[in-house]
């Protein structure tokens, strides 16, 4: 470990919550409904979309009416992305000339896209065509993103309003957020990644004759168009096979700054806006502290794995002070590590190296995050609203020391809000470890795996534990393109995505009705270290201990062998 | 649900075309036109306008006057229609001989000298354009003797290739393989 290497960190982290401040500020302005410098573009394009729709954008909807229309939505995105899937060979735009896709790859990669998730059971490169990332991966990108962040803006409004009745209009928070923050931020970034050599073509490739005569296929896309999305829309599915390794998707450690920030940038924003719109800073503050905390910590975690001796280069007897296997020369063990707590922390799932081939501790740091409920700071809106969960639960547990009625800005929490709470959070780890545990005793899904012991549990871990949580990221050892891991995953996908949007926009529907409250003199201040500390408790109870068990049998005793091997080989 | 289904279906058409037509189609036209080189893949050509590859991807060298880029896990290679890292965990067996079996072959080539990590372990893309540059010093005594060529000369065209971390702290000291070897036929036009 070096200094240059904690500053590389810490600066990678730091910015993306700065450069998310202002972006926050700019994001509630949106929700609210508010002019911005985009008007004089946007507003027409806005009207026409509210005209063709036929939608009432001044119109609040009940909090099931705005869930139904959420999932309409989704429903139709979801059959558009399987349909076009299935049928690439037919449609236009397929200079690769691939197939189209079989039906339970096309099932799990539809459900992928539509949750934000961005699994990938396939390799982009040999797989998809143009017309299928640009018509449809590009644009479920977006579009999902935006999808949580409505959530995020319904439930501040249930938190800002007084005896009030709708927690707002789903279309206009749809198409307000996609149009006024997605497309604008990722056109400027798409161009920028261009102009730092990121490709940008409709060719499929060329073939080049190297140095040495032999022939080179060189795969080529629109990669910068989709690359800015996939980061910005905190999906993480990579235009390659290789994701963010590969020199086209981020070629120096320029565009592995400026594309690492863009995991978190929005994820911050949400916290600012959720903050601006409650006029909660100060709450919010606390918030975006204990999630900061924890995701340092994973980082560091990660980063000092990383540096310990890997076995296989202790018994190669060459230098052992960074385990390079599944890393990119030009990113080294500190980008690495960054990225891979930044994109586990969010629901990204990117990567710039590969997880599988992490030390036992870091790939288990990686996990972890995702078990936390993907909220450090999470995906755009989904991270908020998750994490306004956790702190319900966090003023509910210090209620129940006290024996008063908690509350949680300015609003009563009560029975109703805390079942929901609980089924949001529950969904995770039923989902999580449910699946794990049947796959790790079924021939059908052992045939996947790569390795066997613990790192194979931790292959089917990771699997299940990204899929739920809507990362995307994958131990890649595994070969999840087949009927059970495809099926099963999109499942745990689903599963992950709307169980805990609808809990936490029934939250909303049971605090909207009810009176804003000033904080009297026995109200518990969420404001200050206190609190902090209680719902990083809380958080790490809920996510920690009930890992725990799994956990000890994949990356904590793989860990275990990699000291003995290391011990015996010196 | 029915009430919701026409905005849910126009909405998503319209959305389709202008974030998955649209907007990549922008940005391709902003590319092509302001970053061409870029776009198309930062192609390097040869005197004869002939792409011998791409600035930002690694390739199969296998001579001993060149250097030699980190073993690849991307099909037989360096295939870069195929990136794959080798996915292998930390305690995989297959990793560990493959590692011991590089390393043997290295010490050979240069007895004596400490052998850098990135030599021996596979990329994470299989299409790593780089080495560090210790893997390209390490290399100097094999390339020098093969090309005929004093070694200090070798030397200083690597040190001109050396890219230093972004500000001093932002990523990792790097060679670029392709550059550094074309650089070394541009002085040396018999090697190779």
């Amino acid at each position: 470990m070096t200094w240059q290497g904690w500053a590389e960190i810490a600066l990678t982290l730091g910015l993306a919550v700065a450069i998310g401040w202002p972006l926050g500020v700019f994001m509630s302005r949106v929700w609210k409904g508010e002019r911005t410098f985009l008007d004089p573009i946007l507003r027409p394009v806005e009207a026409l979309l509210y005209a063709a729709c036929g939608v009432d954008p001044k119109k609040s909807q009940s909090w099931h009416g705005y869930a139904l229309a959420l999932l309409a939505f989704n429903l139709v995105g979801f059959i558009l992305t399987y349909l076009v899937l299935r049928l690439q060979g037919v449609l236009p735009l397929n200079p690769q000339g691939f197939p189209g896709l079989s039906g339970h790859l096309a099932f799990n990669t539809a459900i992928s896209f539509v949750t934000n998730t961005n699994w990938q059971s396939y390799a982009g490169e040999t797989t998809m065509s143009t017309l299928s990332q640009m018509l449809v991966l590009t644009t479920q990108n977006v579009v999902s993103a935006a999808t949580g962040a409505t959530v995020a803006a319904a439930l501040a409004r249930a938190f800002v309003a007084n005896r009030g009745e709708g927690v707002g209009n789903f279309w206009a928070d749809l198409i307000r957020t996609t149009l006024y923050v997605l497309l604008p931020v990722s056109f400027v970034v798409a161009v920028l990644l261009v102009a730092l050599g990121l490709p940008q073509t409709l060719s499929a490739g060329v073939t080049a004759t190297t140095l040495e005569g032999a022939e080179q296929k060189i795969s080529l896309y629109a990669v910068a168009s989709q690359e800015a999305v996939k980061m910005l829309g905190i999906n993480g599915g990579g235009i390659f096979n290789a994701n963010s390794a590969h020199p086209f998707e981020n070629p120096t450690p320029l565009t592995n700054l400026i594309t690492a920030i863009s995991i978190n940038v929005l994820g911050w924003a949400s916290f600012f806006a959720f903050g601006r719109m409650v006029m909660a800073k100060k709450e919010v503050r606390a918030l975006v502290m204990a999630a900061s905390v924890l995701l340092f910590a994973g980082a560091a975690g990660i980063y000092a794995t990383e540096t310990q001796p890997a076995p296989a280069q202790v018994a190669a007897g060459v230098d052992t002070s960074v385990n390079m296997e599944g890393k990119e020369v030009r990113f080294g063990a500190p980008s690495t590590a960054a990225w891979a707590a930044m994109t586990t922390g969010a629901s990204n799932g990117s990567v710039n190296g590969m997880h599988s081939s992490l030390m036992p501790l870091g790939g288990g740091i990686a996990m972890f995050l995702m078990q936390l409920g993907e909220i450090l700071p999470g995906g755009i809106g989904s991270g908020i609203a998750i994490m306004g969960v956790m702190a319900l639960l966090a003023v509910f547990v210090a209620g129940l020391m006290v024996g008063r009625t908690p509350e949680y800005l300015g609003k009563k929490i009560e029975a109703r809000e805390i079942q929901f709470a609980i089924l949001a959070v529950i969904v995770i780890p039923l989902s999580m470890l449910g699946f794990s545990a049947v796959s790790a005793v079924l021939p059908e899904a052992l045939k996947g795996l790569m390795h066997e012991g613990p790192h194979g549990l931790s292959e089917i871990l990771y699997a299940y534990v990204s899929g739920t949580a809507n990362n995307g990221s994958a131990f890649a050892g595994l070969t999840a393109n087949a009927p059970w891991w495809n099926v099963t995953l999109a499942i745990a996908m689903a599963m992950g995505r709307f169980l805990p949007i609808v809990a936490v926009l029934a939250i909303a529907g049971a605090l909207v009705v009810k009176p804003k409250l000033a904080p009297s003199a026995g109200t518990l201040p969420t404001d200050g270290g206190l609190f902090v500390g209680l719902l990083v408790g809380v958080i790490l109870i809920l996510g920690g201990l009930q890992f725990f068990p799994a956990m000890a049998l994949g990356p904590i005793v793989e860990h275990f062998q990699v000291l003995g091997a290391v011990a015996a080989l010196r | 649900m029915i009430s919701h289904l026409r905005p849910a279906l126009v909405s998503m058409g319209l959305f389709t075309a202008l974030l998955g037509v649209a907007y990549p189609l922008a940005v391709t036209g902003v590319a092509q036109a302001a970053f061409p080189a870029q776009a198309g893949g930062s192609l390097v050509r040869d005197a004869g306008g002939k792409v011998v590859g791409s600035a930002l991807i690694g390739q199969v060298f296998t001579a001993p006057g060149y250097f030699h880029g980190r073993p690849s896990a991307a099909g037989n290679g360096y295939d870069a229609s195929a990136s794959s890292g080798s996915n292998m965990g930390p305690m995989n067996e297959k990793l560990i001989e493959r590692e011991k079996a590089d390393a043997t072959a290295l010490r050979a080539e240069n007895p004596g000298a400490a052998i850098p990590a990135d030599a021996v372990t596979t990329s994470g893309s299989g299409l790593d354009p780089d080495i560090s540059p210790a893997n390209a010093r390490f290399q100097i005594l094999r390339v020098a003797k093969a090309r005929g060529v004093p070694e200090g000369q070798v030397s200083a065209i690597v040190e001109a290739q050396v890219l230093p971390p972004l500000l001093g702290f932002i990523g990792q000291p790097r060679v670029n393989v392709l550059a550094l070897n074309r650089a070394l036929d541009a002085r040396f036009p018999k090697g190779g």
